[in-house]
């Protein structure tokens, strides 16, 4: 017996050691996946933010009666704004005679320019023949010098900007005449191969308009098949267990199988127009469809059976029973799931790359069955582009990104924690 | 008249259809409404319904099938030359068609005959359009009048309509089934259109994929191989290496949040790590390309390793990030499902926390964290944006983690993307690697659900 206490106490120490030492395995654990999500969160926030700002240059532009008048935009189309453009750097910039350097000195705003100038020439047709000060787009490399981007200390020939080119932006600078602005071309532009001008405004529609479709299909079609399994029925029926497993198991097949259906039904059989929100919105339907019936079931379990017991005791058929009474009191629940369901839909990629919304679109959709793109998918595609400034832009659509989905899921628990009843 | 307008319009009277029912309801039971069989408004959904489903149904089939039934008339009429045509010929001009259709083309620079059948399309398409409207709204009129005439005291309009609301329920959960079906079938199809081109078994085990196909016959170098090994490996590399990193944090951390954290700490921890599982993949694959993947390339460098820009270490570790939450919330429940005795009883033997973790709790919790793993495993096998952002494009047959391989997923997407035709062997792959993820993931889905029902420990 006492031998026993012995051999106890003597391993006390040892035991007590692999406890402590069990604890920390498993607050590294946690401290390491956090470590993880602080570190990405970060990483791309510090890179994203300053995508948010962007460099404009004031020019003075001659307003030349003989290109602008009459200020039509029919006219305007023709005029040869560009060539002022260029006047009013040259002017600005005398001693600068090379034709390398001209060149460099027009890319020194961007080539969204002369649509500026008609936008503003259009706005104050009164301005024409007079000299005024435009703030414009600057180009793509004077943007990443302003934001800090470039190094100037290394060898001129590695560098994207020439020392003379520095020197302009410096004289610029001293005469205020470069200034970061809050960048608003990145919420009104669709997308474009020149950073400075590439905007979200395609893929936001084009998110917003593929998320209306699903949400209208998904959510009405889930909670019906969840209340038909739910409430009606027949248990122990093979046909009913076969619906069950399969759901469970939709739910569990790669994203990317659910873009080759939609490719091989939506485009191949039904023909329906490819890089469209409403195939996108129709495969993402299928996809989500499945996590909805899951949350809705689970939100049907939650009402107590006296609820129907009592509808039921006073003459409720069972589909007035499941109507006026259990789905009432299931529909937050069901909501909930459905706002899951729809953030996961939202972030979506891979099926959308095989339905062929990975388009180039300038214009913003005005429909279901105009091309569009996602957002996902832009930060997909501005992901591959070499272009330096568009590591920035990729950042921010992601930072836009979570954003909304951080208020979707917000939404979600306010709504849980409002309307969640205790029976 | 055009669909849309079509379809509003019977909305519309339907809804019409209602107030008249309901009407007719109040009239037939003279006030007393308890001498009616049901309440006034069922006998309004009845008309409602009767309404709008038939005309509905015509519509919808009439939609289906208009464009291949009038374009078979229209190639009827097409002159022999064009008739005898082979298929692929044939589809050429069926577009040329479509596209004079949407004006897309000039009249002035195609064969007159053409231009004729695009009109001839065109007016049959209105005239279809014109009997439709005829026949959907006269039928739902018809209708409309019948079912308002049966209404009678004695009509049993609520089993009437919860009949039809029955059906509308059941049809909705058999969509899953339907989706099923279209997945399989269409993967299936042209899956094995792929295998009549290219041999099963030279793609179940040829070690060498290059899906590019020769241009031109005298080619070098471009013939096309299509086995399937060098992906597999791949991913599956990939994959061990997301496992190994989502494993023991996710539950190691699982363990610490529910049987050693205060249920504050829990509160915090456990939706901040959820929130790694909210993050869409597309913006862990940018992390994998731009800060991971260069991040271990200069930290191999100061090692004298040559890590590839594109590794699969990168990818795969990334995304064992990101299946860390789904791990740990599996193995959460399956820990938190294990009964309080069992706890107890342990305790009650003089064990320590750890040991009855480690002696009792994670035994009995086994098939739960086994099924957690395979679906784990599962999802890291079906994820596409990390790997095609940071994985790599070529298909190499290693094993070795610094270098860069590609997945089934990878290549699905780099074939589909950009031009398609759908009779090369190269697109039709696509579905065949489809079809063999479909299965892979289905496959381990069923064992992780065997696993749990035959492996269950039974407490009651």
């Amino acid at each position: 017996m006492n031998n026993t206490l012995e051999t106890v106490r003597a391993g006390l120490a040892h035991r007590r050691r692999r406890e402590t030492r069990f604890r920390w395995y498993g607050r590294i654990a946690i401290f390491v996946s956090l470590a993880f999500l602080a570190l990405l969160l970060t990483s791309i926030f510090a890179r994203g933010y300053k995508a948010f700002w962007q460099t404009e240059i004031a020019v003075d532009v001659h307003l030349d009666p003989g290109e602008l008048v009459p200020p039509t935009p029919e006219h305007l189309a023709q005029a040869d704004l560009t060539g002022l453009v260029k006047r009013a750097l040259r002017e600005a910039f005398p001693a600068v005679k090379s034709r390398r350097q001209k060149r460099a000195l027009y890319r020194l705003v961007s080539s969204a320019a002369p649509y500026q100038l008609r936008d503003y020439v259009l706005a104050h047709p009164q301005a024409i023949g007079r000299t005024v000060r435009l703030w414009l787009l600057a180009g793509a490399d004077v943007d990443m010098y302003m934001k800090g981007y470039f190094d100037a200390s290394a060898p001129e020939s590695e560098r994207r900007l020439k020392d003379y080119q520095i020197a302009w932006l410096e004289r610029l600078k001293r005469e205020n005449r470069l200034r970061l602005r809050f960048n608003r071309w990145f919420f009104l532009n669709g997308d474009s191969r020149e950073p400075e001008q590439a905007g979200i405004q395609v893929a936001l529609r084009g998110s917003i308009y593929m998320m209306l479709v699903t949400f209208a299909l998904s959510f009405p079609l889930g909670i019906a098949a969840a209340v038909y399994l739910e409430e009606f029925a027949p248990r122990n029926n093979v046909w009913v267990d076969l619906i069950e497993i399969n759901i469970n198991n939709l739910a569990a097949v790669p994203s990317i199988v659910f873009g080759l259906l939609g490719l091989a039904v939506f485009l191949g059989w039904f023909g329906l127009p490819r890089s469209t929100p409403l195939v996108g919105g129709l495969t993402l339907t299928l996809m989500t469809l499945p996590t909805v019936i899951i949350a809705s079931r689970a939100a049907l379990k939650a009402v107590p059976p006296s609820i129907r017991y009592a509808a039921l005791g006073i003459g409720a058929s069972p589909v007035q029973t499941v109507f006026h009474h259990v789905l009432p009191l299931a529909l937050p629940g069901m909501l909930t799931g459905a706002i899951i369901g729809m953030a996961r839909a939202l972030g979506e990629t891979a099926p959308l790359l095989m339905i062929g919304m990975v388009a180039f679109i300038v214009d913003p959709p005005r429909g279901l069955l105009d091309p569009a793109t996602a957002l996902p998918v832009q930060i997909y595609l501005w992901a591959d582009s070499p272009e330096r400034g568009f590591v920035e832009r990729t950042s921010a659509a992601i930072v836009i990104l979570l954003v909304f989905l951080g208020i979707m899921n917000l939404a979600a628990i306010l709504l849980r924690k409002r309307l969640e009843r205790r029976w | 008249m055009q669909p849309q307008t079509l379809f509003w319009l019977l909305l519309a009277l339907s809804a019409y259809g209602y107030y008249l029912g309901r009407k007719q309801a109040l009239t037939v039971s003279g006030g007393k409404i308890r001498t009616l069989h049901s309440l006034p408004d069922y006998y309004g959904y009845y008309v409602a319904l009767w309404c709008a489903l038939p005309a509905l149904a015509i519509l919808s089939l009439w939609l289906l099938l208009d464009d291949k039934l009038i374009l078979q008339w229209v190639l009827a009429e097409l002159p022999p030359a064009y008739r005898n045509l082979p298929q692929d010929r044939l589809s050429l001009t069926v577009n040329v068609i479509y596209n004079l259709l949407a004006g897309e083309r000039q009249a002035g620079d195609v064969d007159p005959a053409l231009v004729q059948a695009a009109e001839h399309y065109r007016q049959l398409k209105s005239l279809g359009y014109q009997a439709l409207t005829v026949l959907v709204l006269a039928g739902a009129t018809a209708a409309l009048t019948w079912a308002r005439r049966r209404i009678s005291p004695k009509l049993r309009a609520r089993n009437r309509v919860e009949t039809v609301i029955r059906i509308a329920l059941l049809l909705s959960s058999v969509l899953a089934i339907f989706t099923t079906i279209g997945i399989v079938l269409s993967v299936l199809f042209e899956a094995l259109r792929f295998f009549e081109m290219v041999s099963p078994l030279e793609f179940l085990f040829g070690l060498k994929w290059s899906p590019q196909i020769a241009l031109r016959a005298d080619q070098v170098g471009a013939s096309g191989s299509f086995g399937f090994i060098p992906l597999l490996v791949g991913t599956l590399l990939i994959t061990a290496i997301a496992m190994a990193v989502a494993a023991p944090l996710g539950l190691l951390s699982a363990v610490y949040l529910s049987e050693f954290a205060r249920t504050r700490t829990r509160a915090i921890v456990k939706p901040l790590l959820e929130v790694l599982a909210g993050i869409p993949t597309v913006v862990y694959g940018f992390f994998a390309a731009l800060v991971v993947a260069p991040w271990l390339r200069d930290f191999g460098a100061q090692l004298g390793l040559t890590i590839s820009s594109e590794s699969a270490l990168a990818a795969g570790l990334v995304m064992g990030i990101m299946i860390i939450p789904f791990v740990s919330s599996l193995a959460d429940d399956a820990l938190t499902a294990v009964p309080r005795s069992l706890r107890e009883g342990a305790y009650g033997l003089g064990a320590t926390q750890a040991e009855t973790i480690t002696g009792v709790l994670l035994p009995a919790a086994l098939p739960g964290i086994v099924s957690g793993m395979l679906l784990a495993v599962s999802r890291a096998i079906g994820e596409t944006m990390i790997v095609v952002m940071a994985a790599g494009m070529t298909a190499k047959l290693t094993l070795n983690p610094l270098d860069s391989v590609t997945t089934i997923t990878v290549q699905i997407v780099s074939l589909l993307v950009g031009d398609q035709e759908f009779d090369s062997p190269k697109t039709l792959a696509a579905f065949a690697l489809g079809l063999t993820l479909f299965v892979i993931t289905l496959g381990l889905n069923l064992v992780a659900l065997h696993v749990v029902r035959k492996y269950r420990e039974q407490y009651e």
